[in-house]
């Protein structure tokens, strides 16, 4: 018995600890992104953002001026009991904890002492956040005091944009779509299966096939750039998944309710919008958050229907062209990323019930 | 038992026909009046010269609150009309918006797209539709100048870059992301289940469902980053390489390995869909009834047994309902790809290929061909779901 109760402990150990590892390798690149973020430009560029964790690293102590001490730096020196020529010194000589290091070219150049410490380079603040956020130029103050202006990345107006385009291509697609699929499950008409067909067809079928025709359909239109020809064009491919995913929620209402406001004398109109809305909220709610969260994700569409302009340029877009033209500016990259997760990142934990169930739903189906 | 069509009388205005046509010439004005409204709406928007906060504000009001209050009025017009009509129409109100975006977003484009092919570079020339009436044979002949046949699709199969960005969708992301991907949530779902903090673990790992593609490959950039040799490594994996005395790289753009930097883009959408894989299998080891896995366990079954002679076997609609859509979803992959490599580096795939070739080299004709490709993959996923809602109708 006892032995078994090892075993059993053994067991949750293990079990434990390996998802604890697995969670943690998870989880370690997003952290890198977001400490990184608060990290000054320089920091980032020339030490891993782990430095920020107390770690054992050269510190400097002080520094000495070797024309002062008279020596020549074309021969052997001798600096704090250390002897040692340019080349080396160059290097970096090491004498247990401490270490020289010449700093600067052969004759104006310093040599600085270091001591092996424990040390956290942790020099963290909102600067970059400030930069990628405004439109307008932003003075930075540089850790040594000195000031740089800037053009900000206007992020904010990118956000804004993003907003402006993942609201109403939410709202909108599931309005139309909770309409036919209270037609489908409660309404009569001919060609109702030969259309539902079409609907449970259209579910898989890739947005490439689309882009070309709607693209010319667009350009016909002067829809092109325009937030309502992105909302349509959302709404369009969105429509199957959650016309759908609310049939099989609004049929599987108990048909005695509706049946009884029938009796009633309650029109469709009245039945949809009172009754039918209300009890739905939980799918409605489920399939909101997967369309919000892929409009505010995507990439493609708005790649191709809203383009590069400034005026209508969302978050994706805007990230990605930094990652474009400027991919060594990792201040602005981490700030921006971070920027572009913490709408979708809220919405997913504040509401993570309800996604589960979404994703439940259409999978049990499809 | 009442039925909608019987009960619907009740509904109706009482009062004389003449207060009726004059209540429906009312909501037909009231909706006209609407619909210049929206059009004054989006002259508006289309000029956009206010704070960006109000544009926005105003944009959703009117998107959202256009399309409800068509609905609206669309559907007070119909109720207006003789209750035979109402029955024929109200459908009409409900389903036909819907229907009407899916044809023209989907379902003609399909059609349109798979025209398109056909022809080359320009795709088929825009003629006059007068013109088929009028003089079918000059019709015929102008379009036969464009028209190639099956050469895009030839091009398709024959295409240096093309053949390898199906090498590497058939390879790497069908053949390893998506089997990685099932199988990391699989064994993750399996330790969940087991350990003490089951909700908090579920959680982390699912997070990344929630950041974007683009987000996600600046995450990875940066663990991917690369130095020059001697100077320290701020990106994460080139950090453990030279810590361990190998040599920094750039990893994606590491074409000396080439094709396998594939792997390093792999790994990106194995750490993003690993959690949707998760979830789904997760929700399926619950259904597992506990009496079968506690009488394997008297009957002396390890643990490995369990899971393989009795866990899968149960999971097994499940696992093949999640492979299914993740390979779906990596046919179809390119944010990911476009963004970390931009499809050089041997690293292209069909996606890839189809947006360079629609929109940048500006090849219609063999653009389509690629969408179709596409099309023609995700097939039999289609008509299995068509044969699935075929016999539960049937079932009915």
């Amino acid at each position: 018995m006892k032995s078994a109760r090892a075993a059993n402990f053994t067991r949750s150990l293990l079990v434990n600890g390996i998802l604890a590892m697995v969670v943690i390798l998870w989880l370690i690149p997003v952290i890198g992104l977001l400490v990184s973020s608060f990290r000054e430009r320089f920091d980032i560029q020339t030490s891993p953002w782990w430095g920020v964790l107390p770690h054992r690293d050269w510190v400097e102590t002080k520094t000495i001026n070797p024309r002062e001490l008279g020596l020549d730096a074309n021969a052997p020196m001798t600096v704090e009991g250390i002897t040692a020529t340019f080349e080396e010194l160059r290097i970096g000589v090491e004498d247990g904890d401490t270490r020289l290091i010449w700093i600067g070219n052969r004759r104006l150049g310093t040599v600085q002492v270091q001591e092996k410490k424990w040390t956290a380079t942790a020099n963290l603040n909102l600067e970059n956040y400030r930069q990628v956020l405004q439109g307008t130029d932003v003075e930075i103050k540089h850790s040594d005091g000195t000031l740089e202006t800037v053009r900000g990345d206007d992020f904010s107006s990118a956000l804004l944009n993003s907003l402006t385009v993942a609201v109403p291509s939410t709202v909108i697609p599931i309005l139309i779509a909770a309409f036919a699929a209270y037609g489908f499950a409660w309404m009569s008409f001919p060609g109702k299966r030969f259309w539902f067909a079409l609907v449970v067809a259209l579910l898989v079928v890739p947005l490439q096939i689309a882009l070309v025709p709607v693209l010319r359909d667009f350009a016909g239109l002067h829809l092109n750039g325009t937030f309502l020809g992105i909302w349509l064009a959302h709404t369009g491919f969105g429509l199957p998944l959650a016309t759908f995913l609310l049939y099989s929620y609004i049929r599987a209402l108990p048909r005695e309710t509706l049946e009884s406001a029938f009796i009633d004398g309650a029109s469709h109109f009245t039945i949809f919008t009172r009754l039918i809305l209300p009890l739905s909220v939980p799918a409605l709610a489920s399939i909101a958050i997967f369309q919000f969260l892929w409009v505010w994700n995507d990439y493609l569409v708005a790649l191709i229907i809203l383009g590069s302009d400034p005026k209508t340029r969302v978050v994706t877009m805007k990230l990605a062209a930094i990652v474009g033209d400027r991919g060594q500016d990792w201040h602005l990259l981490t700030s921006g990323a971070f920027m572009s997760m913490i709408v979708p990142l809220t919405v997913f934990f504040l509401l993570q019930r309800y996604f589960v169930r979404g994703l439940l739903a259409g999978s049990v189906k499809g | 038992m009442a039925t909608p069509q019987q009960t619907a009388k009740r509904q109706q205005p009482a009062g004389n026909p003449i207060a009726r046509i004059l209540r429906f010439g009312l909501t037909v004005l009231i909706l006209l009046i609407a619909f210049y409204g929206l059009y004054l709406g989006f002259l508006f928007l289309r000029e956009g010269d206010r704070p960006k906060w109000f544009m926005a504000l105003a944009a959703i009001v009117w998107g959202v609150g256009g399309v409800a209050l068509l609905y609206y009025l669309f559907n007070s017009l119909v109720e207006l009309l003789p209750v035979k009509w109402t029955t024929r129409l109200q459908p009409l109100v409900f389903v036909g918006p819907g229907i009407a975006l899916l044809i023209w977003f989907l379902a003609l484009p399909a059609l349109r797209t798979l025209y398109i092919s056909l022809f080359g570079r320009n795709g088929p020339p825009t003629l006059p539709l007068t013109l088929l009436l009028s003089a079918p044979g000059e019709y015929f002949a102008a379009l036969s100048t464009q028209f190639v046949g099956w050469n895009n699709y030839i091009a398709v199969f024959t295409d240096r870059l093309m053949l390898g960005a199906l090498r590497n969708n058939i390879l790497f992301w069908i053949g390893i992301a998506t089997p990685l991907t099932v199988i990391s949530g699989l064994l993750i779902a399996v330790l969940a289940d087991r350990s003490n903090f089951e909700r908090a673990a579920k959680s982390i790992i699912f997070m990344p469902m929630a950041i974007s593609f683009v987000g996600a490959s600046v995450i990875w950039n940066f663990i991917y980053e690369v130095n020059a040799p001697g100077s320290p490594q701020i990106g994460l994996l080139n950090a453990v390489v030279v810590a361990l005395g190998g040599q920094p790289h750039g990893w994606t753009n590491y074409t000396a390995i080439s094709p396998w930097n594939n792997l390093f883009l792999v790994i990106i959408v194995v750490w993003l869909q690993t959690g949707f894989a998760m979830v789904l299998l997760s929700a399926a080891i619950k259904g597992i009834p506990e009496e079968i896995l506690e009488a394997a366990r008297v009957d002396g079954a390890t643990e490995i047994q369990l899971f393989f002679r009795i866990m899968i076997p149960y999971l097994m609609a499940t696992i093949i309902a999640v492979t299914t859509t993740i390979i779906i979803f990596t046919l179809k992959i390119f944010d990911v790809v476009w963004v970390m490599t931009g499809g050089q580096f041997g690293t292209d795939v069909i996606a890839t290929q189809f947006y360079r070739q629609s929109f940048i080299n500006r090849n219609s004709g063999f653009g389509s061909a690629i969408a179709i490709i596409l099309l023609v993959a995700v097939t039999p996923v289609m008509v299995y779901n068509l044969r699935r809602l075929r016999d539960q109708e049937a079932f009915r």
